[in-house]
């Protein structure tokens, strides 16, 4: 029973590295979907992934796959309100939001400089990265975005080199509610804490951090 | 059969709450803080941006480095993932969670911890002992001078010798009818596992920890403060979720905070003749509420892991 679990198992990882589910991935990142509305992710995210920050579109280069599925899946469900994605998420089958979200992960992710909490902040941007503003219960973004906000495993995506107008747009949606697919509201309740200045400068500080 | 009746006793064993009186605090010379009066302020700390552009200034730089990067300022004094900020968050300035200012004012004092009165370096020497699971820095080694410019720095114009309001953690009452580990599991669950993991190991990028592991080789070890129950209580219902302190009720903080403290940690670096009821004995019956020498669902607590 163990053997054939084990089985069980080793079938299923080599199905998940796959090269024909990696083809499947790429084909579905430039060329779309199955299913009508399914449009190809490449003509706003770019082909290699960086996003294309004039219109809002974000990175999406070297993210957690597990992310970017969670939100794929949130779009649909409306937890993160988006007329763009709404179509293009739900006319994406499981196979295929899993197959294009491997290969989105494969893309070169951006390189982080390292800066630790021991750098003293230049400018608002950084004050709140690095040291946050707890007299409003603001914790330094770093604390769960990870050192120059690369990114903390499936759940905290990387700031560092994301477009500033998309990181804005997030904290903004944040604050309206039309994004709200954080756990225990931890990401809402400090968005909703930032003044419209510090959104601007955190983002811009963010956006300027790895390329 | 034997399986059932272990899985029984096992059930039994976690659903019922367990209370225990409050024997002793660990720094019974520090009274409690005294809770602040509406129209008063948490002492103020000095500026980052107004340090002195001299020596004092490059020392206060180089503590407060050491105090939020410690595990990489110091890699030779820390034997686990932690770094000071952990526990004192906002570079040990935030009011309700042990900060420096709070500290440092009130030393020299006796502590029961090692029957002796106690410097200010001797009291960090003993976080790095317990809490970093590491080694202690020499009193007059730059280390020290470094952390203790810092909280001097810090504690500039609070009172000396008096406890201020904000110092410390704020005592949590026991809840009545005691803590309950089974619901402490589930807190855990819903409230901490997305930073710290489900295992409880914390989360790492590359070599450093950026959410600290909570029990496991990398935690603090078992004569650190934060293994009693009470205290980690205390911190975890003003502290925490992350930004988000005080939103647990008082049982579920002391709830999550036992179900914490019933995993294991690294041995008390005390411990008496290699046996752990010893151990227990001199160090652990009177020090507050913990589990450590103690069976929870059949499974002697304190064995330390490595």
């Amino acid at each position: 029973m163990r053997a054939f679990k084990h089985l069980i198992y080793g079938g299923l990882l080599a199905a998940a590295i796959s090269p024909a589910m990696a083809d499947d991935g790429e084909k579905i990142y430039k060329q779309g979907g199955s299913q009508p509305g399914a449009l190809a992710c490449v003509t706003c995210h770019m082909p290699d992934g960086k996003g294309m920050d004039a219109g809002g579109f974000p990175k999406i280069a070297g993210d957690s796959a597990v992310y970017l599925s969670k939100q794929i899946h949130d779009f649909k469900k409306g937890l993160r309100e988006n007329a763009i994605m709404l179509p293009i998420a739900s006319a994406l089958t499981e196979e295929e939001i899993k197959a294009v979200t491997q290969y989105m992960s494969s893309l070169d992710k951006v390189q982080v400089p390292e800066i630790t909490r021991a750098k003293t902040p230049e400018g608002l941007g950084e004050q709140l990265a690095i040291r946050g503003d707890w007299s409003r219960s603001i914790p330094e973004c770093v604390a769960c975005h990870g050192p120059g906000g690369v990114g903390v495993g499936d759940t905290f995506p990387p700031l560092a080199g994301q477009g500033a107008k998309y990181l804005a747009a997030q904290l903004h949606a944040w604050q309206q509610g039309t994004r709200k697919n954080d756990q225990n509201d931890l990401m809402g309740h400090i968005a909703r804490s930032l003044t419209e200045e510090e959104i601007i400068a955190v983002a811009d500080y963010f956006a300027g951090l790895g390329k | 059969m034997k399986k059932l009746l272990v899985s029984i006793f096992a059930l039994t064993a976690i659903s019922t709450a367990i209370a225990a009186p409050i024997a002793m605090e660990d720094q019974s010379q520090l009274k409690p803080a005294p809770s602040k009066a509406e129209s008063e302020q948490y002492h103020l700390p000095p500026l980052e941006a107004d340090l002195p552009d001299n020596a004092f200034g490059v020392m206060v730089r180089k503590g407060h480095a050491i105090f939020v990067d410690t595990k990489r300022q110091v890699p030779e004094l820390v034997g686990n993932g932690l770094n000071c900020v952990n526990c004192h968050l906002d570079q040990g300035r935030l009011a309700n969670s042990a900060p420096m200012w709070g500290a440092y004012t009130m030393y020299p004092a006796y502590r029961k911890k090692n029957d002796k009165v106690n410097t200010y370096a001797e009291r960090i020497q003993g976080c790095f002992q317990f809490s970093m699971d590491g080694t202690p820095p020499a009193a007059d080694s730059e280390t020290m001078t470094a952390l203790t410019t810092f909280s001097y720095w810090l504690a500039t114009g609070a009172p000396s010798g008096v406890k201020t309001p904000g110092s410390g953690y704020p005592d949590v009452a026991q809840p009545e009818g005691g803590y309950d580990i089974a619901n402490g599991k589930n807190i855990y669950a819903e409230q901490c596992a997305v930073c710290h993991s489900a295992d409880g190991l914390g989360q790492k990028v590359g070599e450093n920890y950026v959410f600290p592991p909570l029990w496991g080789k990398s935690s603090f070890n078992w004569g650190a403060g934060m293994h009693r129950i009470n205290t980690a209580a205390s911190f975890i219902k003003a502290n925490m979720p992350l930004g988000k302190g005080g939103t647990l009720s008082d049982k579920e903080a002391w709830d999550v905070a036992a179900f914490m403290n019933s995993h294991e940690r690294p041995q008390d670096p005390r411990l008496v003749e290699g046996d752990i009821e010893k151990t227990r004995v001199k160090f652990h019956a009177n020090d507050g509420v913990n589990l450590y020498g103690e069976t929870v669902n059949g499974v002697l607590i304190g064995q330390g892991v490595k």
